[in-house]
């Protein structure tokens, strides 16, 4: 299954995200940001962080997974690209993130993203799976 | 993707999303566009993000869009509301947007296009390495976190007390550089952390900063009140509240759908969520966006210090012989409080612009003392290889809240400039054309290229026609730095 592809939007960045699970959409959806953000491909992590978030549906807690991401990319400058989802259920997530320190890999940024929008934001099910579509303020 | 919505003519200039489109529309859109672009607003869903917005509480006559009108988040970019606050009228951080006070301010120089081509190469690379530019740049001003509440509270005067700029140059910034009632109480200590770092840094996508030279005067009267005329060089920085500000908008959006049921509000997108101005989520929001504006202001005072003294190094000039002074500096995202007479009383209203700016007319009191006689100066960045304009705001812009555009607007998303773009260097392209052009991201100038834009001139051609501001003159680029 395609992890997530980019949708034309005029002035941000639209990602259509997949999963065959809640878990794996959620993983997915930070897979699709940092992709945007840096060249995350054959990069190998060396820093762990683990977050518990709460929030009163799945669309939320979605985007306050993302930014929190967000928020540990800019104050602790790691670029993140492994993303395991461990417990999810109603209001709140469990996981971990890796990643690498900036520092020397500055030259693998492309993309400064704001924030992960709440315009139009709805999970859908279908038989093989979720998808969810998410507008980045870039 | 066609929108399908109804869009009615009302005039050579005005267009109306009548507000029987959808039930729970308050009041009429009204998009300002000519007959050609209004067929381009209906490839994406900018005109049912205007009809969203008229959903909102106490709006205020209509919800109007400017012609550089595009799709956003929420609102629409080239969106204007006004919400009545003493009638449960409402504020929304999706309405400001994430980079609170997103804004521009045009520098005057005292040179001429023939003393700076002989070193425009210079001065762009010059630019491209003293300004930090790019995702995850830091900045010169490193604070504790003490005296960066002090920085949120007082704004551009803060920076130019601790030696970036010139006093004047607060004269001759929208609010003086501190819109008044900011309170750092109001701003998250993460919002801190994210802007601890970030002042003083272009940012990366569309920032940018600008060396471009007056190609065209259409009034003669106000560029010589600005100080401007035929052939001289201009520099124009586009940059706005950092992380500080996207953080500011994040927070408070996740508040305020908290809020929509607890004030009985029902809005068609979450990115719209609100609170009344009145309320206490609503003003402890107003204190905080206030904060990252000040931010803002702080940033491109920075920014503009850093620019002055890179002139000053290439051209070997000292500050009275390159007459880098401010012309002004414009916010074009932001939520204000402002007076406006409605059906003959006057009325107190939260007017938001996101992606639009504000254009007050000849003899406001909110002007500085010299453009007093020809109204204030709008700034207008147009794309990387075509034109930027210098506007006045006029006294029929009452019919906008004072408001005018504030750019081009894209017409092709992102991807669809890259693939545009794709085996062509949009450097060479520019550079062909006499525009030298330096970014920090790998792809910025392909998603940047100027056919990813609506043409500038035709936008200011409607705000020109409607009558809501007016042309003083354009420039044309000579060289450019982006994030």
């Amino acid at each position: 299954m395609k992890r997530y592809e980019q949708f034309p939007h005029t002035a941000d960045i639209g990602v259509r995200v997949f999963g065959a699970s809640l878990k794996e959409l959620f993983e997915n959806a930070a897979f699709a940001m940092f992709d945007i953000i840096a060249d995350i491909e054959n990069m190998t992590g060396e820093v762990t962080e683990t977050f518990d978030l709460e929030a009163p549906d799945y669309e939320e807690l979605l985007v306050s997974w993302l930014d929190e991401l967000l928020y540990n990319f800019y104050t602790k400058q790691l670029i993140f690209n492994k993303f395991h989802i461990e417990t999810l259920e109603e209001g709140r997530l469990r996981a971990t993130a890796v990643g690498r320190p900036i520092g020397a890999n500055r030259n693998r940024l492309k993309t400064e993203i704001k924030a992960a929008t709440y315009s139009g934001l709805n999970i859908k099910k279908a038989a093989d799976g979720y998808s969810v579509e998410i507008i980045f303020d870039v | 993707m066609t929108w399908q919505g109804p869009i009615e003519k009302i005039d050579e200039y005005r267009w109306r999303v009548p507000k029987s489109y959808k039930q729970g529309m308050r009041v009429d859109g009204v998009i300002y566009a000519d007959a050609e672009m209004i067929e381009d607003i209906r490839h994406d869903k900018a005109a049912e993000q205007v009809a969203n917005v008229a959903f909102l509480p106490g709006i205020v006559k209509h919800s109007l869009a400017m012609p550089d009108i595009h799709w956003g988040y929420g609102a629409p970019i080239g969106g204007v509301a006004a919400f009545d606050v003493d009638n449960n009228g409402i504020i929304s951080p999706g309405m400001v947007g994430y980079d609170v006070n997103c804004g521009v301010r045009l520098v005057r120089t005292l040179l001429t296009e023939k003393d700076v081509q002989p070193k425009l190469r210079d001065l762009v690379s010059a630019l491209h390495s003293d300004v930090p530019a790019g995702v995850g740049s830091t900045g010169d001003i490193k604070v504790s976190e003490s005296e960066e509440r002090k920085l949120l509270a007082e704004g551009a005067s803060w920076v130019v007390k601790h030696g970036y700029g010139r006093p004047e140059d607060l004269d001759y910034t929208e609010d003086r550089g501190a819109i008044k009632g900011a309170n750092p109480d109001d701003v998250s200590k993460r919002a801190y952390e994210r802007g601890k770092s970030q002042s003083g840094t272009l940012g990366s996508g569309n920032h940018f900063m600008e060396v471009q030279v007056i190609d065209e005067i259409y009034d003669e009267t106000a560029a010589g009140v600005f100080g401007l005329e035929k052939g001289q060089v201009t520099l124009m920085i586009h940059s706005g509240s950092r992380g500080l500000g996207y953080q500011v908008c994040d927070e408070y959006s996740k508040d305020f759908i908290r809020c929509l049921s607890k004030y009985n509000i029902s809005v068609p997108d979450r990115q719209l969520a609100c609170a009344p101005v009145n309320s206490e989520e609503g003003k402890a929001y107003l204190g905080a966006m206030k904060c990252a504006a000040n931010y803002a202001w702080a940033n491109r005072q920075c920014l503009m210090h850093l620019a002055r003294l890179t002139f000053e190094k290439v051209f070997r000039l000292g500050p009275k012989d390159l007459g880098m002074d401010l012309i002004y500096d414009v916010a074009h995202n932001i939520a204000k409080i402002e007076k406006y007479k409605i059906d003959g009383k006057e009325r107190t209203l939260c007017v938001h612009r996101k992606g639009a700016t504000r254009a007050f007319p000849p003899g406001h009191p909110e002007l500085p003392a010299k453009y007093s006689s020809v109204g204030q100066p709008v700034i207008i960045p147009g794309d990387m290889g075509r034109n930027s304009y210098l506007l006045v705001g006029t006294r029929k812009a009452e019919e906008t809240f004072y408001s005018t555009c504030h750019g081009a607007g894209r017409r092709l998303s992102r991807t669809a400039a890259i693939s545009a773009c794709r085996g062509r260097s949009i450097g060479r392209e520019l550079e062909s054309k006499g525009i030298i052009v330096m970014s920090s991201g790998r792809e910025t100038l392909a998603e940047e290229a100027p056919e990813a834009y609506k043409d500038v001139n035709e936008v200011v051609n409607v705000v020109h026609g409607a009558g809501i501001s007016k042309r003083v003159c354009r420039m044309r680029p000579l060289g450019a730095i982006k994030g």
